[in-house]
């Protein structure tokens, strides 16, 4: 089922928790809505669930005007970020809620609801633990538990609010692989909002970044991160080194040293004043001026533990800079503090905006 | 061993067991203990407040309904004046309590789960029958509904009397005892907040359901807690009641006003045996109120550490 909303807007007292917000999720995406605290991204999907009433804008679910639908009659699966799970019932008793619920004509036969509930729990591999109270449970459990219970309804629509947030890292990265694969199996059209930027780009099929209750950039996770739309998102997704320049003739030109630009990349700014983001792996360290366009640095500290080394370097005009290389690159540089080293920025690959 | 701590330290001082002098556990406690003669009078003190108080005016209470015998007792507490202020006190609790419970739970709903303008004003009109002395909230239903009163004239012309009648005793019991249940509902509701009562809804579920399968289950026993005491109220009104009802012997006597009538005729065993009833009511009440105390702190105690209990292996 295909969810869109048109216009959204709403404002809890003075705060402005969505400011004219349009999106079109298409059936079977997963689609997450990314952005820091406060930027309106669980607000958003409380109002496509029936939680909260929107101030003006409309919600369509499968090509069919639902703004006025209550939770309960537009069918769709919601988790919460606490789980909200009954802690007076049984795990069972959980998933069971929602079939035992249902209107007489329409309620399974008791061995039928047993069957299903079992069924559910062997998918999100809690077999074992229809007995238990969700009091006895873990965190990353009781999580696998309010996603069964969601899907007992057979809903054609799946919200998750921070679905892993309150989950340490490994149990977080374990159930992120499994949402993935539910999702490719049930082809359930999906929504989950996270303020983690890799969780997004590694579970969504497409996402939607919000700033300040409105969306900045909605993309392939690849295009999001490639192509950054705004400052704020290129950012938000990663660390970036902030440098001014100028723009002339397809290049950009940071004290001095230029650097091609994309085409469609800020070109069009000619001659004015920019700001330009460059990622620190996308930095290239040198101990000599190369021929490319450089500009010298110095070194304060290299940090050679994890996967990738990092270092950090004061640019001539004194601005703090990070850049991100192999162990190969490091030993065969030989790269030490208080060195004096050239940048070069890899053609074609800096974000440039307008001031 | 004994490990009760205070059990160790009668044993201590009574030479039943003996501790190394440098036991780490001696030393402690002897750092945080305050002189012996300190303690003895801080206990005394408190003694001799909850005998005099409290316990004195409690067996008092017996002792005086028993004093000419048993026979004259059960003789006081069964004749047909005693036995109807005892049905007119029954019924009148009868229908204040569900009453109330009803409206508590209504009211407390409605201020913990949802926004709406003149919510700070209905938070304090609940607990205006705790501020008002009970003696005024008569009055106030004498006012409206006696003689010369407001709805006086249209009552009369009906034929309906409220003052001097049942139904003024229990529309004064009634609102004399009105926050007893929202007054223990609100802080719990509040604390379990609507996140469940929202997964309900996403669940297909209506408003009955979730509330009988969801909020109910939750707030059971601070619901019944409040029941208990409201119930213990309404049985014991006296101020309100007293100015509404009339103190028409057999008709319009509850409990306490029949207490007061049996005493002002000098009638002490008799007032004392009938007040007996009344205090056999007060500790029952106070049993049920700590059992239902701590049943209501440990629910609401593994609600909110909901969160952080023990994992079970996979």
């Amino acid at each position: 089922m295909s969810i869109e909303v048109r216009n959204l807007r709403k404002s809890f007292g003075d705060f402005v928790a969505l400011g004219d917000v349009s999106l079109r999720i298409e059936k079977g995406e997963l689609m997450a809505l990314l952005g820091p605290s406060g930027s309106g991204k669980t607000t958003l999907l409380r109002i496509i669930a029936g939680l909260e009433i929107p101030d003006c804008g409309s919600v369509h679910l499968g090509g069919e005007e639902a703004t006025g639908w209550s939770a309960r009659e537009r069918g769709v699966g919601f988790v919460f970020q606490h789980y909200a799970l009954f802690r007076h019932l049984t795990v069972f008793e959980n998933v069971a809620f929602g079939l035992r619920v249902r209107p007489r004509r329409s309620r399974p036969h008791k061995e039928e609801i047993r069957a299903r509930v079992h069924e559910l729990l062997e998918l999100v591999q809690l077999g074992w633990a229809g007995p238990r109270y969700p009091a006895q449970l873990s965190g990353g459990q009781r999580q696998r538990v309010a996603l069964a219970r969601a899907l007992a309804v057979e809903p054609q629509v799946l919200l998750l609010d921070e679905p892993f947030g309150a989950l340490d890292a490994k149990v977080r990265e374990e159930l992120r692989r499994w949402l993935r694969r539910l999702h490719d199996e049930l082809h359930l059209t999906g929504v989950f909002v996270t303020h983690d930027q890799e969780e997004a780009l590694e579970v969504a099929t497409r996402v939607a970044v919000l700033n300040n209750g409105k969306i900045e950039q909605v993309g392939a996770p690849e295009e999001i991160y490639d192509r950054p739309a705004t400052p704020f998102v290129s950012g938000f997704l990663g660390n970036v080194n902030l440098f001014h320049g100028r723009i002339h003739d397809g290049r950009v030109y940071i004290h001095g040293t230029s650097v091609a630009v994309e085409d469609g990349n800020g070109v069009h700014i000619e001659g004015e004043r920019a700001m330009i983001h460059i990622r620190p792996h996308l930095l290239e360290i040198n101990t000599a001026p190369s021929t490319k366009g450089a500009f010298p640095a110095t070194i304060r500290h290299i940090n050679s533990a994890g996967t990738r080394v990092k270092i950090e370097l004061t640019s001539e005009w004194g601005d703090p800079v990070r850049v991100e290389m192999d162990h190969e690159r490091l030993r065969s540089l030989g790269l030490k503090p208080d060195a004096k080293v050239y940048l070069s920025p890899c053609e074609k690959r800096a974000f440039v905006y307008q001031i | 061993m004994p490990t009760d701590e205070w059990e160790l330290n009668r044993m201590l001082h009574a030479g039943l067991v003996t501790v190394p002098r440098d036991d780490a556990l001696v030393r402690m406690r002897r750092a945080a203990s305050e002189p012996v003669w300190a303690q003895a009078l801080i206990v005394g003190i408190a003694v001799t407040f909850l005998g005099v108080f409290l316990i004195l005016p409690l067996l008092t209470v017996f002792a005086e309904g028993l004093r000419q015998g048993v026979r004259v007792y059960l003789a006081a507490v069964t004749n047909a004046e005693a036995g109807s202020a005892i049905r007119l006190t029954l019924l009148t609790a009868g229908i204040a309590v569900p009453l109330n419970l009803v409206f508590g739970l209504a009211a407390s709903w409605a201020i913990t789960r949802f926004e709406f303008r003149g919510k700070n004003l209905l938070t304090t009109l609940i607990d205006l029958p705790f501020a008002v002395s009970p003696v005024i909230s008569g009055m106030i239903y004498v006012l409206l509904f006696g003689a010369q009163g407001l709805l006086g004239r249209t009552l009369a012309a009906h034929d309906i009397r409220i003052i001097f009648a049942v139904p003024g005793i229990i529309l004064a019991t009634t609102f004399v005892t009105f926050p007893f249940v929202a007054r223990e509902l609100i802080p719990v509701m509040e604390s379990v907040g609507s996140e469940e009562e929202l997964a309900a809804l996403t669940l297909g579920a209506d408003g009955w359901q979730t509330f009988f399968r969801v909020t109910l289950p939750k707030v059971k026993w601070a619901l019944l807690y409040g029941v208990v005491i409201c119930n213990a109220r309404a049985m014991g009104e006296f101020g309100a009641v007293s100015v509404v009802s009339g103190h028409i012997r057999g008709l319009t006597n509850t409990l306490p006003l029949y207490v007061e009538i049996l005493y002002n005729d000098y009638d002490f065993a008799a007032s004392f045996a009938v007040a007996s009833l009344l205090t056999s009511l007060a500790l029952v009440t106070l049993v049920a109120k700590r059992i239902l105390g701590g049943k209501v702190e440990p629910a609401e105690m593994a609600l909110r550490e909901g969160t952080q209990t023990k994992r079970e292996a996979a």
